[in-house]
């Protein structure tokens, strides 16, 4: 590959310097009703070649901060704090013009559904094309032949005479294969990749998280993968964040948060997940819904539907407290009473 | 096939046999565009020859990728469609012979509500549909306890659908069904639209009515998992083609079609951390021209030449039915053996 190192399945070290971070991000929208906080504190770092898995319900602002990291938030939405940094740059305050070239070129993305990231007008091929030439200095003959390369990769049959189609003349499943190539092509270090899976069949899910884990590790490109399926998380994570109401609730090793969840939404959600072969009369119930952006309780945002909540998580909200790899905003913590 | 099926599942009470059940629609171009264009007519075997039965009190569910035809069968039975050919024999009521009430609930519960009503009479329709109250202050009694029942307030009968969220909506769904005293709901992905810890707060409900009231459930949905948890028998199908059904137990334990096993293969569970998996090769063909034979042949690891030709017919192997000529054959190995089936399809 053009510019992409090879360093197939190298373990990530603790050591390594963190290639994304983000600390204390805060993102709001101003409306009439006054200011609605989307993102709230929220603190997290990614290593090179890492699968982080940020999950949530809808609304806990997973999405939101995929689309601040990448700088595509919708105005009124803008980032009131916090940082974010690449490789220890800042890119958070960058301009539109110097922001457009890192985003494709360091930091791929890939949404939801395919048909709206692809434009029906062009081929795949000139689509393709036209990112690597932004990216990377090729000519256009070259700059095809890394497509078609690129189209291999992601298992598109028959590559050579794909190239030319356009969008509508891809399944499902195929589109979102010629999507990754086209997050891929410019070999970006990070791919934030939002519900990349969500609108596609469950056989074809299969095959799109199996080809973005090897892809992932082929290349050394890290993954900020956010979803609302725990299954997915479960599969390809390497660490998963858990949000909620726009906070981050827990951070750690995927399979240690799903066997062993500290926080009691975390556990919540776990119970609630109907799993094949667990035989439940009753799936286990976190009462009520999440609470809408304009009206989040006071204190920690769970507190409500929350059964073991005391008198401080109605006052206070908790931050992210860290034992060794893991960390869970929770004051039952605090006080290393649930903590195992 | 029906004759094994009434030998087999004798004596019990059957709220719904359907026999040879299929429904095409006419997608065709205009009469003037077929005939400049030289073109035939194109018609989608949405349903294509389905046979099963749901017996009094069990939940039967049908998963399958999309375009499987597995809604389409859903409004077949509730009425929505009328079928191109087949049957379906209807239960009667407890022993009252009269005919068996059907109601149904929706995947999106923001467009099956209509915004402009207030959530009382939604409830209360089918109460006046099947003139259930003799007067108005009792349906509004009885509007108050359904609402209660589904775990809202008898006082949120005075709102409106917009003023509620994706899962209240669906309480009111079910409410709404409840209204017309039924004996049998089809439900169409009612948990497909929510978020997980949503989904479990209706699909406990929805075992709890089914308790309290001896229900009879038919499920539609493509999660694996939560067919799993809700089902007492589950049909799979593929093409407009049910392929396998079983109890949910010897289903998902010992499935025996070759896409039965590739869908159960497939799915990420929260158990599978970091082992490798088996991703099912290929997508699912265009039911506009299904593949000759057996539809699922162009991706099964096992198709031979007779099932290329000869569509395979529905039969009972070891407490279930299943249609593969591989199956009757006894050629299709033992689950371990679907290890060639590896990686994508390069």
């Amino acid at each position: 590959m053009n510019g992409m190192e090879n360093n197939v399945a190298a373990p990530v070290a603790d050591t390594a310097p963190a290639l994304l971070e983000v600390r204390s991000l805060r993102v709001e929208f101003p409306t009439r009703r006054g200011t609605l906080v989307a993102v709230d504190d929220v603190s997290f770092s990614l290593r090179a070649g890492e699968i982080l898995g940020v999950v949530g319900e809808s609304g806990a602002g997973k999405s939101m901060t995929g689309t601040a990291i990448i700088g595509l938030l919708e105005p009124p939405g803008r980032i009131a704090g916090g940082e974010i940094l690449l490789e220890g740059r800042r890119i958070d305050n960058l301009d539109y013009e110097r922001m457009r070239r890192i985003r494709g070129k360091e930091i791929g993305a890939i949404f939801q559904d395919p048909l709206t990231s692809l434009n029906p007008l062009y081929t795949v091929g000139r689509q393709l094309v036209e990112t690597i030439r932004t990216h990377l200095t090729m000519t256009e003959a070259q700059a095809r032949r890394h497509a078609l390369d690129m189209l291999k990769e992601v298992g598109i049959p028959a590559a050579e005479e794909r190239i030319d189609h356009y969008p509508h003349q891809f399944s499902g499943g195929m589109r979102q294969r010629v999507v990754i190539a086209l997050a891929l092509c410019a070999g970006p270090k990070l791919v934030i990749a939002d519900e990349p899976t969500t609108a596609l069949d469950v056989s074809i899910q299969a095959q799109i998280i199996t080809l973005l884990k090897r892809l992932c590790r082929d290349h050394g490109t890290a993954v900020m993968l956010v979803t609302h399926d725990m299954g997915v998380i479960a599969e390809a994570a390497d660490r998963v964040a858990v949000m909620y109401a726009g906070r981050l609730v827990e951070i750690g090793p995927a399979q240690a948060v799903i066997r062993d969840a500290h926080h009691p939404y975390t556990r919540g959600l776990m119970g609630s997940i109907p799993t094949i072969g667990r035989d439940v009369e009753r799936l286990e119930q976190i009462d009520g819904s999440m609470p809408r952006l304009d009206a989040i309780p006071p204190g920690c945002a769970f507190n409500p539907r929350c059964r073991q909540r005391f008198g401080r998580c109605e006052r206070e909200k908790p931050s992210l407290i860290g034992q060794g790899d893991r960390a869970v905003a929770c004051w039952l913590h605090e006080q290393g009473e649930g903590a195992s | 096939m029906s004759e094994d099926l009434n030998r087999e599942r004798d004596g019990e009470a059957f709220v719904l046999r359907v026999e040879g059940l299929t429904r095409y629609f006419d997608v065709s171009p205009p009469w003037l565009n077929r005939v400049i264009e030289r073109t035939g007519k194109r018609i989608v075997r949405a349903v294509d020859g389905v046979d099963f039965a749901i017996r009094k009190g069990e939940t039967f569910s049908l998963v399958g990728e999309s375009g499987c035809g597995k809604s389409t069968v859903a409004r077949l039975i509730s009425g929505l469609y009328e079928p191109s050919a087949g049957a379906m024999h209807f239960g009667r009521r407890g022993d009252s012979g009269e005919k068996l009430r059907v109601q149904m609930i929706f995947q999106d519960p923001y467009a099956s509500l209509n915004p402009r009503w207030r959530v009382a009479d939604i409830v209360a329709e089918p109460i006046r549909v099947y003139n259930l109250c003799p007067d108005a202050a009792s349906r509004r009694r009885r509007v108050g306890e359904l609402l209660e029942q589904v775990g809202l307030s008898a006082s949120d009968g005075e709102k409106f659908p917009h003023e509620f969220s994706g899962g209240q909506r669906q309480r009111i769904s079910i409410a709404r069904a409840l209204a017309g005293e039924p004996d049998f709901l089809v439900c169409d992905e009612p948990t497909s639209a929510l978020d997980v810890s949503v989904q479990a707060q209706i699909l406990n409900l929805m075992k709890d009515l089914q308790r309290e009231y001896g229900l009879t459930y038919l499920f539609i949905s493509h999660d694996l998992a939560v067919v799993y948890h809700i089902s007492t028998t589950v049909g799979v199908m593929y093409l407009g083609r049910l392929v396998e059904w079983a109890e949910k137990k010897t289903l998902f334990s010992d499935p025996r079609h070759p896409y039965t096993r590739m869908l159960l293969a497939a799915i990420p569970d929260l158990g599978m951390s970091g082992k490798p998996r088996t991703p099912v090769a290929g997508e699912v063909p265009s039911p506009i021209n299904p593949p000759p034979g057996c539809a699922f042949h162009p991706r099964c690891p096992f198709a031979e030449e007779r099932c290329r030709r000869e569509v395979p017919q529905m039969r009972s192997v070891g407490g279930r039915y299943v249609s593969c000529h591989g199956v009757e054959e006894g050629r299709i190995p033992d689950e371990d053996a679907l290890v060639p089936m590896n990686g994508e399809r390069q």
